[in-house]
């Protein structure tokens, strides 16, 4: 483990400073999307499509996952790998519920006629929900890439670090999503 | 304070509790009649109770370093200055070439639809 001059753990110390800069990139789409709220010139307009019922499932889903998350390095930390690989397989598999739900939803929004170019609610919708789409798969991959460590025996509570860091990452998807659901679902 | 200090299964299992509780509850001020006037205020407290909640216990914020609480914070401070400041720039100007009113920047209701 390599420590900075202050005594933390320097992996998780980028990796927090990652996720601030992850802050301004959500921050200036979640205002690009804001800004052009209501300005759409030709439907579909929000109001007609989205589905709240639906995505309040979703974020229900990635809440659990974020659940299952914490229970997953709480167990690798304490050396229960029968718990931590059952752990990290339900986050990584509630990861791929979320990402399923948003291609149902994304595909039935292009056969109601919401493509990325047809207005600016369409443009900014996808490019914002797209995005966290994208960070959700990479998360997904990564569970999925410390399951199998685990499997093959190399993940333990030595390297607990870096499920944390995981973690870290899985987390913050979420509390995007958070934001996401409250500022584009429901205030319409 | 530690940097390896985390919450226990229990408090991670009452915060999930929690979070699942405010969900339902936007959802259901969401489709209430009467809320309507009060949604936004309403629904960006709640977001933000959510948001704090798994930052703090989750990410174990409350328990690590406050240095991460340091790098996390600052960034995220300057994102939100960044959409308020958009916000206020965009409508501004719009405002000023075009003399539209906006709902809840000049005290005027959303009409209905």
């Amino acid at each position: 483990m390599i420590k900075t001059s202050m005594g933390l753990d320097s992996r998780k110390m980028a990796f927090w400073a990652f996720i601030g800069s992850e802050c301004l990139l959500f921050g200036s789409l979640i205002s690009t999307y804001l800004v052009y709220k209501g300005r759409s010139l030709t439907g579909p307009y929000p109001h007609e499509i989205l589905n709240i019922p639906f995505t309040s499932f979703s974020t229900f889903d990635l809440l659990m996952s974020s659940l299952a998350m914490v229970l997953a390095l709480a167990a690798v930390q304490r050396g229960d790998m029968k718990q931590g690989k059952l752990w990290l397989l339900v986050t990584a598999l509630l990861g791929l519920v979320f990402l399923g739900g948003q291609f149902w939803e994304f595909s039935h929004f292009v056969r109601e006629g919401l493509g990325l170019t047809t207005n600016l609610f369409g443009s900014t919708f996808y490019v914002l929900t797209g995005t966290h789409g994208a960070h959700v798969t990479v998360g997904v991959i990564w569970l999925l890439t410390h399951w199998v460590q685990a499997l093959r025996g190399k993940l333990g509570p030595a390297n607990a670090m870096t499920v944390e860091i995981t973690g870290l990452y899985w987390h913050f998807v979420d509390v995007v999503w958070i934001v996401i659901f409250t500022v584009v679902y429901l205030i319409q | 304070m530690s940097e390896q200090a985390h919450a226990t299964t229990a408090t991670y299992l009452r915060i999930a509790a929690i979070l699942v509780m405010l969900t339902l509850i936007e959802v259901g001020v969401f489709y209430v009649p009467t809320f309507q006037a009060l949604l936004v205020p309403i629904l960006l407290v709640l977001s933000a109770i959510k948001f704090t909640l798994v930052v703090m216990f989750y990410m174990h914020l409350k328990f690590d370093n406050r240095f991460f609480a340091f790098l996390f914070g600052g960034p995220l401070l300057l994102g939100v200055a960044v959409v308020v400041s958009l916000l206020f720039i965009f409508y501004g100007a719009l405002r000023l070439r075009t003399g539209t009113r906006f709902p809840g920047i000049d005290g005027i209701c959303i009409p209905a639809s």
